[in-house]
């Protein structure tokens, strides 16, 4: 959409930009409260253990953090007393698909009752403060009002079939639901469970570049979060961006090119799929030849992590001053210096900062599209582009934005009225990236370098990496297992030297394309 | 995701259409929908792919029937049925939250007293699991007898279906 727009020129309206904020804004704050809760927890939190715990204990601790209501000595008994029983009646595989016991766990078992009752409370959580997409776009997810050029949800104070004073009102309520939710249980949450992983800010840096291409255009243009990269953890300089200098490799990717040494620039970008690997089911992959789905994307044939991380680290070394001020806090009270952002733990925190900063930012947009709606300008589309009879006989556009999982990128060329060459690089394929033609690898093979792994069977460390940059795979195939097996853990194909992309997924996790 | 159903009974079929057999659950439930009405007490419910989004559908069902692929060492095509504590409810690992799914959903639903009293999974060994939006053969011919056991399953829990056409 914002690639079509770039290559026509279509500038959208005040409204749309606001709208975009908007339903992007609050997509941050539930997208990382559910990676949080419903998939990195299990990371840190042992389930089990739980059942260990004093539920009066339990309610001293969560009161010691935070003021949030739910935290009485009844209700933590309850939730207890729920998966005690869920346990004892020994179904299937009741925890098969998962690592409960292993000795990376560390938290006490109060602090784990305590997050089995907040991830129960963050479902009811993001059902309520989502209902903002129903009413901007009509459904959650899939929104059903982007169009290139604006908007489709009309605006009208007058109409109740509209956006009107009272949706307003109704987003306002969730959006301050949602910032409390993230001001008395998430981060209260992350900075209890974070000192009993310190170890983890020393563990799955990674290369230490970080590219953002900056998102939520305020009304004068500027992104509220910047764009631009950082070099070698070098907080000191931001380059600036420039997309004419990112490049996609398939030297070690299941597709051609005719010249595999050099990469192509995504107007240029060419997708010609050509499978060389072993056939399925197989036991290993050659690293020194293709060995994935996965492009190759390089900026000035810097390999670099997209994300909340480096969406905070873009902010931080930029100036910006909220994020810096909450960032600031964080460390303060965790009492570490802004090194340990380059870890697994600085990815997990940094996603719990962006979400605070992010979150207390809504209601400014929404007060913004109130006021512009009350000055009586209920402009939300541009058609000035819709008849093809009016373009260009060629144009080219790049159209990005920063997804919660880091920057995404469209480019588009238009020859004839019709699209001549589309391609898309997505975050998870920055960070996913195999090697490239001069063999610098990609953001999680660097990541795991070093990682410790207590048990080669169990490799929660292994997880715990992946999952901080919260990758998108597997969106195709949801099979039930019923055979209490195994289908989703990771496998380790030589557990004592991580030498390489030695990570296989199990499951069916194909092209990915988020 | 906003309308609370009336329902004290939900049909769920769920799965992915693009996937081929993958999507046989949701395949199910249009058959179902296309030659049977039932009272407004059921619910028959395309879940696609949305995993604990589904949870809030439970509010208020007494009887859960959920027809989805599932993997259980069978012959493609062959039907399996589990009912109750046998369907798989569990807290699992995964490498993306795009893969939270059924099992999920269901363990959360114990943990917030939202399980249903009856629980049956009819499910389907797949035979093609690619991009495509059309069932395999092997698994087509399946489901108009998965329909009828349906249809049989909700009688015993006393909802006559009208045949319709």
């Amino acid at each position: 959409m914002r690639a079509v727009e770039d290559a026509l020129g279509v500038k959208i309206p005040n409204n749309a930009r606001i709208l975009r904020n908007i339903i992007e804004g609050i997509q941050y704050v539930q997208d990382h409260v559910i990676h949080f809760y419903h998939l990195h927890a299990l990371d840190w939190v042992d389930v089990v253990s739980a059942l260990d715990a004093d539920p009066q204990a339990t309610s001293d601790l969560a009161q010691s953090i935070s003021d949030w209501p739910k935290s009485s000595t009844d209700y933590f008994r309850g939730v207890k007393d729920r998966l005690a029983a869920y346990v004892s009646s020994g179904q299937l595989g009741p925890f098969a698909n998962a690592y409960w016991g292993h000795p990376a766990y560390k938290l006490p078992p109060e602090a784990n009752l305590m997050a089995v009752g907040h991830y129960l409370e963050a479902l009811d959580w993001q059902r309520d403060v989502i209902r903002a997409h129903a009413l901007l776009g009509s459904k959650n997810p899939h929104l059903q009002t982007y169009l290139v050029g604006g908007m489709a949800s009309p605006l009208d104070p007058n109409s109740q079939w509209a956006v009107n004073a009272d949706t307003l009102a109704q987003i306002q309520g969730m959006f301050k639901r949602a910032k409390e939710f993230v001001d008395k249980v998430y981060l209260p949450d992350v900075l209890a469970v974070a000192p009993f992983y310190l170890e983890w800010a020393g563990i799955g840096g990674g290369l230490g570049n970080f590219l953002s291409y900056g998102d939520f255009p305020e009304a004068d243009g500027t992104p509220w979060l910047p764009q631009g990269y950082i070099l070698n953890k070098d907080l000191s300089k931001v380059y600036p961006v420039d997309h004419q200098e990112i490049s996609e490799y398939v030297t070690r990717s299941w597709y051609e090119y005719d010249d595999e040494s050099q990469g192509k620039h995504p107007w240029q970008g060419e997708t010609r799929a050509r499978y060389t690997g072993p056939k399925p089911p197989y036991d290993f992959l050659e690293t020194d030849q293709k060995y994935t789905w996965m492009k190759a994307p390089r900026l000035a044939e810097h390999a670099m992590e997209v994300g909340p991380l480096a969406r905070m680290l873009v902010a931080y070394a930029s100036g910006h001053e909220r994020v810096k001020a909450v960032v600031d806090t964080v460390l303060g009270v965790l009492g570490v210096g802004p090194e340990v952002l380059f870890s697994t733990l600085g990815r997990t925190a940094a996603r719990c900062i962006e979400t605070v900063v992010t979150a207390e930012k809504l209601a400014g947009w929404v007060d913004e599209l109130a006021a512009s709606m009350a000055s009586g300008d209920l402009k939300i589309h541009e058609w000035s582009a819709w008849d093809p009879n009016n373009w260009p006989a060629e144009a080219k556009g790049w159209g990005h934005t920063e997804a919660p999982r880091g920057a995404l990128g469209h480019w588009i060329h238009i020859k004839d009225k019709k699209i001549y060459n589309y391609q898309a690089v997505v975050p998870s394929t920055w960070n996913c990236s195999p090697r490239d033609a001069a063999g610098k690898p990609g953001a999680y093979e660097a990541a795991l370098l070093g990682t410790p792994i207590a048990d080669p069977d169990m490799p929660l460390e292994v997880l715990r990496t992946i999952h901080s940059f919260d990758p998108c795979m597997a969106c195709g195939v949801h099979l039930l297992d019923v055979t209490g097996r195994e289908l989703n853990l990771v496998r380790l194909d030589s557990p004592n030297a991580f030498a390489g992309p030695l990570l296989r997924f199990g499951g069916k996790a194909g092209p990915s394309s988020c | 995701m906003l309308e609370q159903p009336p329902a004290r009974t939900l049909v769920l079929g769920v799965g992915n259409t693009l996937m081929c057999d993958e999507g046989v659950g949701v395949r199910v439930v249009e058959r179902l929908a296309e030659n049977y009405r039932f009272p407004e007490e059921v619910l028959l419910l395309d879940g696609g792919t949305l995993g604990m989004d589904l949870l809030y559908y439970l509010e208020g069902v007494e009887n859960l029937l959920i027809v989805d692929a599932v993997q259980a060492d069978k012959a493609p095509g062959e039907l399996v049925r589990l009912q109750d504590d046998e369907v798989p409810a569990f807290l699992g690992m995964k490498v993306s939250p795009h893969q939270i799914g059924v099992p999920d959903m269901l363990f959360a639903a114990k943990l917030k007293d939202m399980y249903p009293s009856h629980v049956v999974l009819w499910g389907v060994q797949p035979a093609r699991l690619e991009i495509g939006l059309d069932l395999s053969e092997t698994v087509a011919v399946q489901v108009d007898g998965l329909v009828g056991l349906i249809v049989e399953e909700l009688r015993k829990w006393g909802y006559e279906g009208e045949r319709l056409g």
